[in-house]
C-alpha cells in the first residue's frame, strides 16, 4: 500500500483530515500565549479565550471563575470534537481514534481504584475522570477488592481486558500495585497500539511508529527516575518497559541498572536524538525533564502535519489539544495564585 | 474618447469616494458621539490599538460588564425557554434605562431567579424522591404480593431459580449452601428495591449478575411516569427493579453497584398491610408537595414572563452597548488625556451627515468643547464602499461573492442586475415556470415589512434576501418562456395561429413530407406548430445553442469592455495595450467570428456545417472550404483572424509581468538614490 495512500486515502478518510487539519489551525499561537501570560485576573483570560474558538464554551460561566471550570470547559470542547470525528470515521479510522483513548482510560481505572483504596467518594472521583477516558461501568471499579475482580466485574467488558492479561492476581491492591498495573497496562496498550500502526502500513505506520517509540521511551525513562530508591528490582522494572521504540532493547538493559538521574543521563545521551533535550538540561536536575520531554513532544507532533494522507494528524492534534489545555491550567494557576513570574516555567508552545 | 468623459458620472459604476478623516471627542461626549455615529453607519474606524491585548484597552470594564450582562440575559432567555413560555413578540416600549439601572435590575433579577430555583430545586428533589418511592412500592409491591402467597406460579419459580443458580455455581461460598435451607422459608430471601434509568438497567443487570456471580434474581417493570431530572430538567424514562438475593457480602456489593450506577434503593416493606399504610403517607406528602411546587412554579413563571416582556429590548440595548464600547476601545487618548482621537473612512458625500451628529452629540452631552472633525492624508488605499438600496442589494452580495471590487474599480453589479436574471432565464425558460416562480417572490415581497428583522432559517433567509433577484427571474423566465413558446414544456397558440398548414385534409404526409407555409411567420417567438414534428428537436436545439452562443460572447465582450473602463479610469496604458488590445483580439477573431458566421447563416438559411468550419480553421486553413462557404473571402479572412489569435496570446500573456517588474526595480534604484541624496545633503548641511 505504501505510497499509494493518496489515491484511495479520501475516500474515507479527506473529510475528516480537512476537519482536523481545520481544528488545528485554530490552536493557540505564541502570540496568544503571550497576550495570556500577560492577564491580571481569570476574567482577563476568560476575555482572551472568548476571542478564540473557546469562546462558545466559557461564554455562558457566571464571573467568578476558577481554574477547574476553564479547564472543564475546555476540555469538553476537545471531547465534542472527538466525539464529532468519531461519529464521522469509519474503520479502520475509527479503531484508531478509539486508540486514542485508552490511554485515559487506564489513567482513569488508576484514579477511581486508587480514590477508593482511600476512601474517597466515588461521585467526587468521577468528577475528576478524563471525559475521553470514561466508560459506561466505570463508577463500578469501586466494589473491586483485587485484580481478578476488578477485571472479571468491569474490566472485561472494556478494551482493556486483552491488557489485562499480565497482571491478574489475586492481591489485594495496594498503592504500589495500582502503579505497577497502571505501567503494565499502558506498556500493553502502547505494543497493541504500535502494532495496530504497524498494520495499518503507510504513511500512518511510519509516523505513528514515530511517535508512538518517543512515546515509550519517554515513560521507560520516567518509570527508570520514579522508581529509583523503591523496592521495585531490576527485573520487575524492565518489564515495565514497552517492548519497541529507540532504546528497545540495549537502552532498556543499561536503564534496568540505573541507580541516579545522571546514570540515567548517561544512558540517554547515547542516542543522538535525545541528547538535546538532556543538553538543555544541568545534572543533577530533573524537575525539567518534563517541559523538555513535552516540548521535544509537541515538535514532533507538528511535524505530523506536514504529511498528507496519514492517521498520525488525529493522534497529534488530540495530542496537541491536551498540551494546550495543560498550558491553559498553568496559566490560569499561576494567574490565580499571583505567581506570574513562574507562568513561563510550565507552558509549551505549541506553534 | 471625448464622447467617453462627457458622459455622466454613474454613480452604482464606481464604489464611492471615500476620505480619511480624523476625530478629536472630548471625553464627555464621547459615547454620545458614537452612538449617533453607529446610528448613521458611515463611518469606518481604524483600529488605533491593534497592538494591545483586548484586556489592556481603554473600556475593557465597559466591554467586560456588557458581556457579564449578556450572560445574564442569556441565562433569562434559557430560563424562559425550559419553563415553556411562549415568546411575546411584542416588546415593551418603556423609556430608556440606563445601562447601569438595567446592570442593577439585572443583577436583581438574576439573584432572584437563582433563589427560586434553588428552592424549588430541593422540593424537587424531595418529590422526585417521593415519587420515585411511589412507583417502587406500586411495582416492587407486585413482585412481592405474588411471591407471598404460595399457590402463586412466580414463587416457585423464584425457589426454582434459587436452586438451579446454586446448583450449578459451584463457586458458591459453603457460607450460602448452608443457607440454602432455610431460604425455602422466604425470609431468608432478602431483597433490594429501587429505580434505575433505562439506559443503564441493561449494564446495571450485568454487573449484579458478575459481581453475584449469577446468585440472584432481577425483577423489573417500567416506571408509570417519566421523572424529571434535576440536572437537565429533561423527562428520563426510569425502571423499577427488585433483586433477590441471599447473604451479607451480596447485599453489600449490591449496595454498593446501586450507588455506582445511581441507581435509589427504597426499602419496601413485606408486609402488605405496612405496605398500604407507607403508600397512603407518601400519597399525601406528595400532594402537598405538588402543592408547593406549584405554587413556587406559578411565582417564578410571573418572575420570567415580566422578565420575557422587556428581554428583546435589553438584548439589543446590551449589544449595542457592547458594540460601543469596542468602537471607543479602537480610539486613543490624545496626550492630554482629555480627549480621545478616532481615525476613519467615511464616504465623501456623508462628511455633511457625520458633522451634524457630531454636533448633535456635542449639544445633547452639554460638552463645552465641539467635536473636531478634520480631513487628512490617507496612510494606506481607501476601502471599498457601495452604496446599496434594498433592491440592488442581493446583487451586489452576488457579484462580493466572487470578489470584492477594488476601491474606485468599475462595479458588475450594475450589469448583473440584468444579466444574473437573463442569463437564468435563457436556461429556465418556460413560462408556466416564471409565473409560479414570480407568485413566490410577489409573496416575499409582500411580507417584506414583517419578514424584515426577523430570524429566519439558512434556506429562507437565502431566499428572502434575493426576493428581487427572484423576481427579475421570474420576469425574464416569461418573457423567454413566450419567445420559447412554452408552458410546462407545452405550446400555446397565443399570438394567433400557426404560419403552416398540412397538405390535405388527412394530414397522413405531416411526419413524412412535411408541412407547407401558407402565411407569414408566427407573429412572437417559436411557432406551436414545431411541436411534435420530426424536426422539433434540430430546430430548437440550433435556436438554443446559437442564442447562449452570441449571448456568451456579448456576455464576455462586456467585460473586458469593462476592464478597458477600468485602465482608462487609473489611467494605465499599459493594461490598455498588453491586456485589453489582445484579449479584445483573441476574443473576437476566434468566438466573435464564430457570433459573425452563425447570424450570417441564419440570414441566408445556408446549410454550411459551422463545426466543420472552426475545426478546420485551426486543422487545415488552407484547405478549400467547399460547400461551407458561406462568403466571399472567407478563407483568407479566417488565416488572417487564425494569425491575430496566435499572436494575442504571447502579447497578452509576456510583456505585462515583465515590464513590472522593471517598473519596480527603476522605482527601487530610484529611491534608493533619492535616499542616498537626502542622507548627502543631510550630511553637507551639518559640516
Amino acid at each position: 500500500m505504501y505510497g499509494f495512500e493518496a489515491l484511495t486515502f479520501n475516500i474515507h478518510g479527506g473529510y475528516l483530515e480537512a476537519i482536523v487539519r481545520g481544528h488545528r489551525a485554530s490552536l493557540l499561537t505564541a502570540a496568544d500565549y503571550n497576550n495570556l501570560c500577560q492577564c491580571e485576573t481569570l476574567d482577563d483570560i476568560k476575555m482572551h479565550l472568548s476571542a478564540t474558538e473557546y469562546g462558545p464554551y466559557l461564554q455562558n460561566e457566571p464571573s467568578p471563575l476558577h481554574t477547574t471550570t476553564i479547564v472543564e470547559k475546555c476540555t469538553l470542547k476537545l471531547v465534542d470534537e472527538y466525539k464529532q470525528m468519531l461519529c464521522q470515521a469509519t474503520e479502520p479510522l475509527s479503531t484508531f481514534l478509539e486508540y486514542i483513548t485508552y490511554g485515559h482510560m487506564i489513567d482513569n481505572v488508576v484514579l477511581i481504584v486508587t480514590g477508593t483504596l482511600h476512601e474517597r467518594d466515588v461521585q467526587e472521583l468521577l468528577e475528576k475522570c478524563h471525559p475521553l477516558g470514561m466508560f459506561d461501568s466505570i463508577a463500578t471499579l469501586a466494589v473491586a477488592q483485587n485484580m481478578r475482580e476488578l477485571y472479571r466485574l468491569v474490566l472485561v467488558d472494556t478494551p482493556l481486558a486483552p491488557y489485562f492479561s499480565e497482571c491478574i492476581t489475586s492481591e489485594d491492591l495496594d498503592d504500589m500495585n495500582i502503579e505497577i498495573m497502571r505501567n503494565t497496562l499502558y506498556k500493553a496498550y502502547l505494543e497493541d497500539f504500535y502494532r495496530f500502526c504497524q498494520k495499518l502500513g503507510g504513511a500512518t505506520g511510519e509516523i505513528m511508529s514515530d511517535l508512538l517509540a518517543f512515546e515509550a521511551d519517554r515513560r521507560a525513562v520516567n518509570i527508570t527516575i520514579n522508581s529509583i530508591g523503591t523496592e521495585l528490582t531490576r527485573d520487575d522494572r524492565k518489564k515495565l518497559y514497552s517492548n519497541f521504540g529507540l532504546l528497545y532493547p540495549y537502552g532498556h538493559e543499561e536503564l534496568a541498572v540505573c541507580e541516579d538521574i545522571d546514570q540515567v543521563r548517561g544512558v540517554m545521551e547515547k542516542y543522538p536524538p535525545y541528547q538535546s533535550i538532556f543538553s538543555k538540561l544541568s545534572y543533577g536536575e530533573s524537575q525539567m525533564l518534563d517541559k523538555a520531554f513535552y516540548e521535544e513532544e509537541v515538535k514532533r507532533l507538528c511535524l505530523a502535519f506536514e504529511q498528507q494522507f496519514h492517521y498520525g494528524v488525529f493522534f497529534a492534534y488530540m495530542r496537541l489539544r491536551e498540551q494546550e489545555i495543560r498550558n491553559l491550567m498553568w496559566i490560569s494557576e499561576c494567574v490565580a495564585q499571583n505567581q506570574k513570574s513562574r507562568v513561563h516555567d510550565s507552558v509549551v508552545f505549541i506553534f | 474618447m471625448e464622447f467617453f468623459d462627457n458622459l455622466p458620472a454613474m454613480d452604482l459604476m464606481r464604489s464611492e469616494k471615500m476620505t480619511f478623516v480624523q476625530l478629536i471627542i472630548p471625553f464627555e461626549s464621547a459615547h454620545r458621539a458614537i452612538t449617533y455615529l453607529g446610528e448613521l453607519g458611515l463611518l469606518q474606524f481604524r483600529d488605533l490599538n491593534a497592538d494591545r491585548s483586548p484586556f489592556q484597552r481603554t473600556f475593557v470594564n465597559q466591554v467586560k460588564r456588557c458581556g457579564e450582562m449578556s450572560r445574564k440575559l442569556r441565562f433569562f432567555k434559557d430560563q424562559i425557554s425550559k419553563a415553556g413560555l411562549v415568546s411575546s413578540l411584542h416588546s415593551a416600549t418603556q423609556p430608556d434605562v440606563e445601562l447601569e439601572e438595567l446592570e442593577i435590575q439585572l443583577a436583581e433579577h438574576e439573584h432572584e431567579l437563582n433563589e427560586m430555583n434553588g428552592n424549588s430545586e430541593k422540593l424537587r428533589q424531595a418529590y422526585n424522591e417521593l415519587l420515585e418511592f411511589k412507583m417502587v412500592l406500586q411495582k416492587a409491591g407486585g413482585f412481592l404480593v405474588s411471591g407471598k402467597s404460595p399457590v402463586v406460579v412466580e414463587d416457585r419459580e423464584l425457589d426454582e431459580n434459587i436452586h438451579s443458580n446454586g446448583d450449578y455455581t459451584d463457586t458458591a461460598s459453603l457460607l450460602e449452601k448452608e443457607m440454602r435451607p432455610e431460604t425455602m422459608e422466604q425470609s431468608r430471601v432478602r431483597f433490594i428495591s429501587g429505580i434505575i434509568c433505562k439506559s443503564k438497567v441493561q449494564i446495571f443487570e450485568r454487573m449484579l449478575f458478575r459481581a453475584t456471580r449469577g446468585n440472584m434474581l432481577f425483577n423489573q417493570a417500567p416506571a408509570d411516569e417519566d421523572i424529571v431530572d434535576p440536572v437537565t430538567s429533561e423527562m428520563v424514562e426510569k425502571i423499577v427493579f427488585v433483586v433477590f438475593f441471599s447473604g451479607e457480602q451480596a447485599r453489600m456489593k449490591i449496595l454498593k453497584i446501586c450507588e455506582a450506577f445511581g441507581a435509589n434503593c427504597y426499602p419496601v416493606p413485606e408486609d402488605i398491610a405496612k405496605q398500604r399504610q407507607i403508600s397512603q403517607e407518601v400519597l399525601s406528602r406528595l400532594s402537598e408537595i405538588e402543592t408547593t411546587l406549584d405554587a413556587g412554579y406559578n411565582h417564578r413563571n410571573k418572575a420570567l414572563s415580566s422578565i420575557q416582556f422587556h428581554l428583546n429590548k435589553w438584548m439589543s440595548m446590551v449589544r449595542r452597548e457592547k458594540a460601543i464600547y469596542d468602537t471607543l476601545n479602537m480610539l486613543n487618548f490624545d496626550v492630554t488625556k482629555k480627549c480621545l482621537v478616532g481615525e476613519g473612512w467615511c464616504p465623501i458625500f456623508a462628511k455633511a451627515k457625520i458633522q451634524e451628529a457630531l454636533q448633535r452629540a456635542t449639544y445633547d452631552s452639554n460638552s463645552q468643547v465641539g467635536i473636531i472633525f478634520h480631513e487628512m492624508d490617507a496612510p494606506e488605499s481607501p476601502p471599498t464602499f457601495f452604496r446599496t438600496n434594498r433592491f440592488t442589494s442581493a446583487f451586489q452580495e452576488i457579484v462580493d461573492a466572487y470578489g470584492v471590487a477594488g476601491y474606485q474599480e468599475a462595479n458588475p453589479a450594475v450589469y448583473t442586475v440584468v444579466t444574473f436574471p437573463f442569463l437564468f432565464a435563457v436556461m429556465f425558460g418556460d413560462w408556466g415556470h416564471g409565473i409560479c416562480l414570480l407568485l413566490g417572490a410577489l409573496v416575499l415581497i409582500a411580507q417584506e415589512r414583517k419578514l424584515t428583522g426577523q430570524k429566519l432559517g439558512s434556506f429562507m433567509e437565502m431566499l428572502f434576501g434575493g426576493r428581487y433577484v427572484l423576481l427579475l427571474m421570474s420576469l425574464f423566465s416569461i418573457y423567454c418562456g413566450l419567445i420559447y413558446n412554452e408552458f410546462f414544456s407545452v405550446p400555446f397558440y397565443i399570438f394567433g395561429g400557426s404560419a403552416y398548414k398540412c397538405r390535405d385534409a388527412s394530414c397522413s404526409d405531416a411526419h413524412s413530407v412535411g408541412l407547407i407555409k401558407y402565411q407569414d411567420p408566427y407573429p412572437f417567438g417559436v411557432d406551436p406548430r414545431w411541436r411534435g414534428s420530426r424536426s422539433e428537436l434540430p430546430f430548437l436545439n440550433s435556436l438554443k445553442m446559437k442564442m447562449s452562443i452570441l449571448l456568451g460572447v456579448v456576455q464576455m465582450n462586456l467585460g473586458i469592455i469593462l476592464s478597458y473602463f477600468n485602465a482608462r479610469f487609473f489611467k494605465s496604458s499599459l493594461d490598455i495595450r498588453f491586456q485589453f488590445v489582445p484579449q479584445m483580439i483573441f476574443l473576437n477573431s476566434l468566438f466573435g467570428y464564430l457570433s459573425l458566421l452563425i447570424v450570417i447563416k441564419w440570414c441566408t438559411g445556408s446549410q454550411a456545417d459551422l463545426y466543420h468550419v472552426m475545426i478546420y480553421m485551426f486543422l487545415s486553413p488552407t484547405d478549400d472550404l467547399g460547400e461551407n462557404q458561406l462568403f466571399w473571402g472567407q478563407k483568407p479572412l479566417q488565416i488572417i483572424l487564425l494569425l491575430l489569435a496566435l499572436i494575442a496570446v504571447p502579447w497578452m500573456l509576456f510583456p505585462k509581468p515583465f515590464i513590472l517588474k522593471k517598473l519596480h526595480s527603476e522605482n527601487q534604484i530610484l529611491h534608493g538614490s533619492i535616499m542616498r541624496n537626502l542622507i548627502l545633503v543631510r550630511s553637507l548641511c551639518t559640516k
